[in-house]
C-alpha cells in the first residue's frame, strides 16, 4: 500500500493527467498542489523542520496534527512563505506548488500568496467594515469595479455562509461580531481573491463548539473548490473532517496516510500514542 | 464561469503589480527619518562652531571659573557660574515644591483612586501640563508675586522665590504623571501580598510600591528637574535679569535661558561678543539638559527591565 | 508560646488606620493641588483680561497705547505659523514614524536614531530657537519669516508626534498585518489601507497635543526675533510675522501697568484656542481608544 502510493506519488509530480486517470488508485485522479522535498527550517539555530517530504492534493482537505512546539503551524506558513517575516528563519530543500518550487520560480510572493491564501488561528478582521474586509483582497489586487466587488463580496459572504447573518449590515465594522462570525468574515475574505488552496492555522482554537462546527460544515463545502491544509490540535476534528492526515511530532513527520489510517490503524508507536491521547 | 474570471483577473494584476513604489518608498521614508538626525547634527554644530568662536575671543577658563557675568561692561566678564547659580536656585525652589506634591498626587492616582476619579483627574493634569509657559509667567508676576510681597515685603518684583514657585507648579504634572506609570506598572500581585497580610494602603504604597517603581520615579524627577533647567518664559518675566552667583532667594537674578531671551529680545549684533556669548550659553544648557536627559532614560530603561 | 502579642497589634491598628485615613486626605490635596491652581490661574487672567475681551480686541492690530492694542496681527500670525509648521511637521513625524516601525531593520543604525529623537524630545525649546535664527535665520537667510519659525518649531515638535506616532502604529495587532500580507498585499499596500487607517485616531491625537504645544511656544520666537509691533498681516511664508504667545510676552514686559490687563486678554484668547485642540485631542482619544 505504502509503496503503490509513493508510485503514484512520483507519477504526478510529473503532472500528467492522462497517467493519473488511468491509475487504477483512487486518489490518483487527484493533482498533486503541494510537494515538500526535504524541506528545512531553521529559526536562528533551532532546527524548527527537518526533512519534511509531504504531497497534497486538490479537494483534499488535509489534516496536520501534532503536539505543540512541533513545526505544524510553521510548516504551513512555509507554503506561503509567511515565515519569512521573522528575519532569522532560514529554509533550505524546496516546497513545489503546481511543479514550481515556490523559494526559487521566481513566482512573486504576492502573487504565491494570492494563489495559496490563509486563515489564522485567532480571527483578525482589519478594523473596516465587513464589506471592505471581504473587498480588500480584490481591492489590492487592482480590482475596483464598484459591481464586480458587490457581487464578489456577497458570493464570498455565502461561500463562508454567513451572508444571511450579515447582509444587512455590510458597512458596520467587522468588530461588532461575534468570535465565530468574525472568523468566517476571514474565511470569506480569503475566499475573495479566489485562491488555489486554503491554509488554516487552527481556525477554531479560539472559538465556541456551535462556531466550530459551521467552520467544519463550511469546509465540507468548499472543498470541491479548494484545496485545504488545516492545522489542528484537536483530533476528533481531524478525524471529523480531514481526507488525509500527517502528524508531526518535534520537526518531522513521522507519519501520513488517509485519515483513517493514521486514526484507526497507525503504522508509528508514536502516532498512535498521540491519536489516543497518551500524550500531547 | 465568473469564478475562473476573478480569479485570472487577480493573478494576471499580481504579476503586472509595478515594484517600482514598493522599493521607493523605504528609501523615502529613510529620508525622511533622517531629519531627525540632521536636526541634531545642525543643534550640536551650531553650538559647538558658535562657542568655539566665542571661546576664541574669551578664555574658556574665565567662563567656567569666573562668578560674574557682566556683558555689557567693557570687554565683558564672562562667568557662566553666575548663570548656573540662578537657574540653581530656580530648580531648587521648584523641585522643593513639585517632587512632594507630585509624588502625592502620584501616590493617589496609583494607590487611593478609583477609576472614575483618575479619568477625571488625568485630564485636568494634561491641560495643566499644556498651558504655555508665558501664562505662567504672567501667573507669577502678576499673582504669585504679589502674594509673596504682602507675606514678607522684602521681596521685589523679580525675585527667585516667585518664578521658583510657578516653575515648580508646572512640572507637577510631569512627575505626578510619569510617576504614576511607574507605580501602576508594579505588579498588582505585590500589591494584593502586602494588603493581604494586613497592611494599609499606605503601608503598602510605602514599602513596596514606592521602593519597587523606585527608579522609574527618580527618572521622573530627573526629567522634570531637566525641564525646570530649559525652562525659559516664566524665569524672563518673574526672575529679573541680574546675574548674580549668590544664595539670596528674595532678589532678582537671570538663568542661562533667561539671558538667550533677554539678548535675542534686543541687542545681539552679529558678530559681537554677546552674539557668540549666547551659543556658548546654549552649549552649557544643552550639555546640562542631555545629561540629566540621558539618566532619566537610564534609569527608566532599567526600570522597565525588572517588570 | 507565640512569638506575635495579639494585643499589641491590635492596639498600634488604631493608630495604623488613621495616618493611612489622614495621608489618604493628603495625598488627595496634592492632586487637587493642580486643580486649584489652575482654576487660581483662570480667574485671575479672567478678571484681568476681561474688561480688555471685546470684538475690537481682536480685530485690530497691535498699538503703543494700551487702550487701542489689539491681538488681530498676532492670531493671523499664529495662524499662518501653524500653516508652515503643520504639514512639515506632520510629514516629518509619520514619515519618520512609519519608517522606525514597519521598515527600519533592527540594528544599531535604528537604535542610534530611537535614542537620537528621544533625545531631541528633551533639548530645551530656547536651544531650537538658537538653531532657528543661526541655521535657518542666518545661514539660509530666511529672517525672522513665518518659514524660518515654523521650520524651527516643527523640528521642535517632531519627537513628540513622532513618539505618539509610533505607539499608535504599535497598537494595530500583528495578526492583523499578517492577514493582509497574507492575502498578497504588499508591504505598502498593508502600511497605507490597514495600519495607517487603524492607527490615525492615535496619531491625530498626539499631532493636535503637538500642534497646540507649538502654538503656545514663546522662546524660540523670541530668540529668532519674531517682531510684536507690526501693522500689517503677512502675505507670504517668507514675510515676518506676529504670534500670539510672543505678543502676549512683550506686553507682559510692558512696565505700563494697563499692558497687563491686554496680556490677560490675550491669554484668554489664546486659552480658549488651546482648551479647544486640547479637548479635541482628548475627545478623539476616548472615542477611538480600546477597538481590539
Amino acid at each position: 500500500m505504502t509503496e503503490l502510493k509513493n508510485i503514484n506519488v512520483k507519477e504526478n509530480t510529473v503532472g500528467s493527467q492522462v497517467t493519473t486517470k488511468d491509475s487504477p488508485i483512487i486518489q490518483t485522479n487527484k493533482e498533486v498542489v503541494f510537494e515538500a522535498k526535504n524541506f528545512n527550517l531553521w529559526y536562528g539555530d533551532n532546527h524548527a523542520l527537518q526533512d519534511i517530504n509531504l504531497t497534497f492534493h486538490e479537494n483534499d482537505i488535509n489534516a496536520i496534527i501534532g503536539p505543540s512546539g512541533c513545526g505544524k503551524s510553521t510548516f504551513v506558513k512555509s507554503m506561503n512563505r509567511m515565515t519569512e517575516l521573522v528575519p532569522i528563519v532560514r529554509t533550505e530543500g524546496s516546497i513545489d506548488f503546481r511543479g514550481d518550487d515556490i523559494f526559487t520560480s521566481g513566482m512573486s510572493v504576492e502573487e504565491l500568496r494570492t494563489r495559496v491564501g490563509m486563515v489564522f488561528q485567532k480571527p483578525n478582521p482589519f478594523p473596516k467594515s465587513i464589506y471592505d474586509n471581504v473587498a480588500y483582497g480584490p481591492r489590492v489586487h487592482g480590482i475596483k469595479k464598484k459591481s464586480i466587488l458587490d457581487e464578489v463580496v456577497e458570493k464570498s459572504l455565502r461561500g463562508a455562509s454567513i451572508w444571511d447573518e450579515v447582509k444587512d449590515r455590510l458597512n458596520d465594522n467587522a468588530y461588532g461580531l461575534s468570535g465565530g462570525q468574525q472568523q468566517r468574515i476571514c474565511i470569506a475574505r480569503t475566499l475573495a481573491v479566489e485562491p488555489e488552496v486554503i491554509l488554516m492555522d487552527e481556525p477554531t482554537s479560539a472559538l465556541d463548539p456551535i462556531s466550530t462546527t459551521k467552520i467544519e460544515d463550511l469546509m465540507q463545502e468548499i472543498k470541491k473548490d479548494y484545496s485545504i491544509i488545516i492545522v489542528t490540535h484537536n483530533m476528533q476534528q481531524a478525524a471529523r473532517v480531514s481526507d488525509r492526515t500527517s502528524f508531526f511530532y518535534q520537526g518531522y513527520v513521522v507519519e501520513s496516510d488517509d485519515t483513517k489510517v493514521i486514526f484507526e490503524n497507525p503504522s508509528d508507536k508514536r502516532t498512535e500514542d498521540y491519536v489516543s491521547g497518551r500524550f500531547g | 464561469m465568473s469564478n475562473n474570471n476573478i480569479r485570472e483577473q487577480i493573478v494576471k494584476n499580481t504579476r503586472n503589480k509595478s515594484n517600482m513604489f514598493e522599493r521607493i518608498i523605504p528609501i523615502i521614508l529613510l529620508l525622511i527619518t533622517f531629519v531627525s538626525v540632521v536636526a541634531t547634527i545642525g543643534i550640536l554644530y551650531t553650538l559647538i562652531s558658535q562657542s568655539f568662536e566665542f571661546f576664541s575671543r574669551v578664555p574658556i577658563t574665565d567662563f567656567l571659573t569666573s562668578t560674574t557675568w557682566q556683558p555689557y561692561v567693557g570687554d565683558g566678564e564672562w562667568g557662566i557660574w553666575a548663570l548656573i547659580m540662578g537657574t540653581m536656585k530656580i530648580v531648587v525652589i521648584a523641585a522643593i515644591i513639585a517632587i512632594p506634591i507630585g509624588l502625592g498626587a502620584a501616590i493617589y492616582l496609583s494607590e487611593y483612586a478609583t477609576d472614575r476619579v483618575r479619568r477625571i483627574i488625568k485630564p485636568i493634569l494634561e491641560i495643566l501640563a499644556g498651558i504655555p509657559t508665558v501664562v505662567y509667567g504672567f501667573f507669577a508676576i502678576n499673582f504669585v508675586n504679589p502674594i509673596l510681597q504682602s507675606i514678607y515685603d522684602g521681596f521685589g518684583l523679580y525675585n527667585a522665590v516667585s518664578a521658583g514657585l510657578v516653575v515648580g507648579i508646572m512640572i507637577i504634572p510631569m512627575i505626578a504623571s510619569l510617576s504614576e506609570d511607574a507605580m501602576s506598572s508594579v505588579p498588582q500581585a505585590m500589591r494584593e501580598g502586602s494588603l493581604g497580610m494586613g497592611a494599609t494602603r499606605l503601608e503598602t504604597a510605602f514599602r513596596v510600591v514606592v521602593p519597587a517603581a523606585f527608579s522609574g520615579i527618580i527618572a521622573s524627577f530627573v526629567l522634570a528637574i531637566s525641564r525646570a533647567i530649559g525652562e525659559t518664559m516664566i524665569v524672563s518675566i518673574a526672575a529679573g535679569s541680574t546675574p548674580n552667583a549668590s544664595f539670596d532667594v528674595t532678589e532678582p537674578l537671570q538663568t542661562m535661558t533667561g539671558f538667550i531671551v533677554q539678548i535675542t529680545s534686543g541687542d545681539a549684533a552679529f558678530g559681537t561678543n554677546l552674539y557668540y556669548s549666547l551659543f556658548a550659553v546654549g552649549m552649557s544648557l544643552f550639555v546640562m539638559t542631555l545629561i540629566m536627559n540621558i539618566i532619566s532614560a537610564w534609569l527608566t530603561k532599567r526600570f522597565r527591565e525588572e517588570y | 508560646m507565640t512569638l506575635i502579642d495579639k494585643d499589641i497589634i491590635a492596639k498600634k491598628r488604631n493608630g495604623r488606620q488613621s495616618k493611612n485615613t489622614i495621608l489618604k486626605w493628603l495625598f488627595f490635596l496634592c492632586t487637587m493641588f493642580g486643580l486649584i491652581v489652575l482654576i487660581m490661574l483662570i480667574v485671575d487672567t479672567l478678571m484681568d483680561g476681561w474688561s480688555r475681551l471685546n470684538l475690537d480686541f481682536l480685530t485690530s492690530f497691535n498699538s503703543s497705547r494700551a487702550e487701542q492694542a489689539g491681538f488681530f496681527g498676532a492670531i493671523i500670525g499664529s495662524l499662518w505659523l501653524m500653516l508652515v509648521t503643520a504639514p512639515v511637521a506632520i510629514i516629518l513625524s509619520i514619515g519618520t514614524a512609519l519608517y522606525l516601525e514597519e521598515y527600519a531593520p533592527k540594528n544599531k543604525f535604528t537604535e542610534f536614531i530611537k535614542i537620537n529623537i528621544s533625545n531631541l524630545a528633551g533639548v530645551p525649546s530656547v536651544v531650537f530657537g538658537l538653531l532657528g535664527l543661526a541655521m535657518f535665520a542666518r545661514a539660509l537667510q530666511l529672517g525672522n519669516s513665518v518659514l524660518a519659525a515654523g521650520l524651527t518649531l516643527a523640528l521642535m515638535i517632531l519627537p513628540v508626534i513622532v513618539v505618539a506616532s509610533q505607539e499608535a502604529i504599535r497598537t494595530v495587532p500583528a495578526s492583523v498585518r499578517e492577514a493582509s500580507i497574507g492575502m498578497g498585499a504588499t508591504k505598502w499596500q498593508t502600511v497605507s489601507r490597514i495600519i495607517l487607517p487603524a492607527a490615525i485616531p492615535g496619531i491625530v491625537t498626539g499631532v493636535i497635543l503637538a500642534l497646540s504645544r507649538a502654538l503656545g511656544e514663546t522662546a524660540p520666537l523670541v530668540v529668532i526675533g519674531v517682531p510684536t509691533t507690526l501693522l500689517v498681516t503677512p502675505s507670504s511664508v517668507l514675510d515676518s510675522f506676529q504670534a500670539m504667545p510672543m505678543q502676549i510676552y512683550s506686553w507682559v514686559k510692558m512696565p505700563n501697568e494697563e499692558f497687563q490687563y491686554v496680556a490677560a486678554a490675550g491669554i484668554i484668547v489664546m486659552l480658549v484656542v488651546l482648551l479647544l485642540m486640547n479637548s479635541a485631542a482628548i475627545f478623539i482619544r476616548n472615542k477611538f481608544s480600546k477597538r481590539y
